[in-house]
């Protein structure tokens, strides 16, 4: 691995689930190579039918200190969850 | 030879390839340049030890009696083993890894594309299977060569050297004796011959885009096929070997 070298994050579409999910990161020198080791690395076990890699330096993550304004206006107003329903016989969750 | 065994001869020839190959490989596990490339050549050791167990099994069947995978595997003595000479080269630095790899891989890819079409339907089976991992394999090799042919100057005199070094054993990878032409006959067997061309034109459009200067060493040598070997492989076996021969028969 040289200098240069990324870090990737990893995401897996198994057989099970219809969306890709976040596994696990690696490094690599270039976006094909990340491809391969995610294939050798996170998909031994048959775990996936899809990979994506995509450089961790490219995600704009939300910070610890956003927490205050994106998420606490959301708390008083239950008439957006779906939680005062009555579940009907035989569905576990909705 | 009868025709049951010049087929097993040729499953153990096809065996010891991809055993001898797959250990070599494996020599790398815990001792990569890094982690990913670390699972990356494991995996691909795994890939060669479990197609090796493929022709073993079959060849064990052929055989008959008491014999198992692990009588090909374990209790044979160097003369026995038939593998290519180019599979046991001890594992060199990284850039010879690489380099055995693109080449032997380049052949297998062609090779089991032609296996996979054997009026034997066990070979065709193994052939099927074995090209899917070939394909990665070679996927894999081809970027390495040009990740160190068009890296620094140092990573490319390695790859020069680790490919002059390796290519006097590439003439053995195509040829046809009396057990392999027998079969060949017989539409079981793929004919070396007949890949060489189409290998050595992708090969060097690698060599080529890594910037490497074709080889041509004006020597070549050949033996493995006969059972004789380099020194290295009676050292490759004592490790291989080691659990079986202390302790015949032991299980876990």
């Amino acid at each position: 691995m040289s200098e240069q070298s990324k870090l990737y994050e990893v995401f897996v579409r198994s057989r099970r689930g219809l969306d890709h999910k976040h596994v696990g990161s690696l490094h690599a020198d270039d976006p094909e190579q990340a491809l391969e080791y995610a294939r050798d690395v996170y998909t031994r076990r048959g775990e996936g039918v899809s990979l994506w890699v995509v450089a961790a330096g490219d995600i704009t993550a939300s910070q610890e200190s956003d927490c205050d304004s994106f998420y606490d206006p959301l708390d008083d107003k239950p008439y957006r969850h779906a939680a005062m329903y009555d579940l009907p016989e035989g569905i576990d969750s909705l | 030879m009868t025709a049951n065994d010049s087929l097993l001869t040729y499953c153990l020839r096809l065996g010891d390839d991809a055993l001898i190959l797959g250990h070599r490989l494996s020599e790398w596990t815990s001792r990569a340049p890094f982690l990913e490339e670390d699972i990356a050549l494991t995996n691909v050791a795994l890939d060669f030890i479990g197609r090796a167990r493929l022709f073993y099994q079959y060849a064990a069947e052929l055989q008959g009696g008491d014999a198992t995978e692990d009588t090909f595997a374990y209790t044979r003595d160097v003369r026995d083993f038939t593998n290519l000479l180019i599979c046991e080269l001890p594992r060199g630095d990284f850039a010879f890894t690489i380099a055995r790899q693109f080449l032997f891989d380049s052949y297998a890819l062609l090779f089991m594309e032609q296996l996979k079409a054997s009026k034997d339907p066990r070979l065709a089976a193994i052939g099927a299977k074995a090209e899917k991992e070939s394909t990665y394999h070679v996927r894999r090799g081809r970027e390495w060569m040009l990740r160190l042919g068009g890296g620094t100057e140092e990573s490319h005199a390695k790859l020069q050297r680790a490919v002059d070094d390796l290519w006097g054993y590439t003439d053995e990878i195509f040829e046809v004796d009396t057990v392999t032409a027998g079969l060949i006959a017989d539409g079981v067997a793929v004919d070396p011959t007949l890949l060489r061309e189409e290998w050595h034109a992708a090969v060097s459009r690698v060599m080529a885009e890594a910037d490497l200067s074709q080889p041509s060493p004006g020597w070549s040598v050949e033996g493995g096929r006969r059972g004789i070997h380099t020194d290295d492989l009676g050292f490759l076996l004592a490790e291989l070997q080691f659990m079986q021969r202390a302790y015949p028969g032991l299980q876990w």
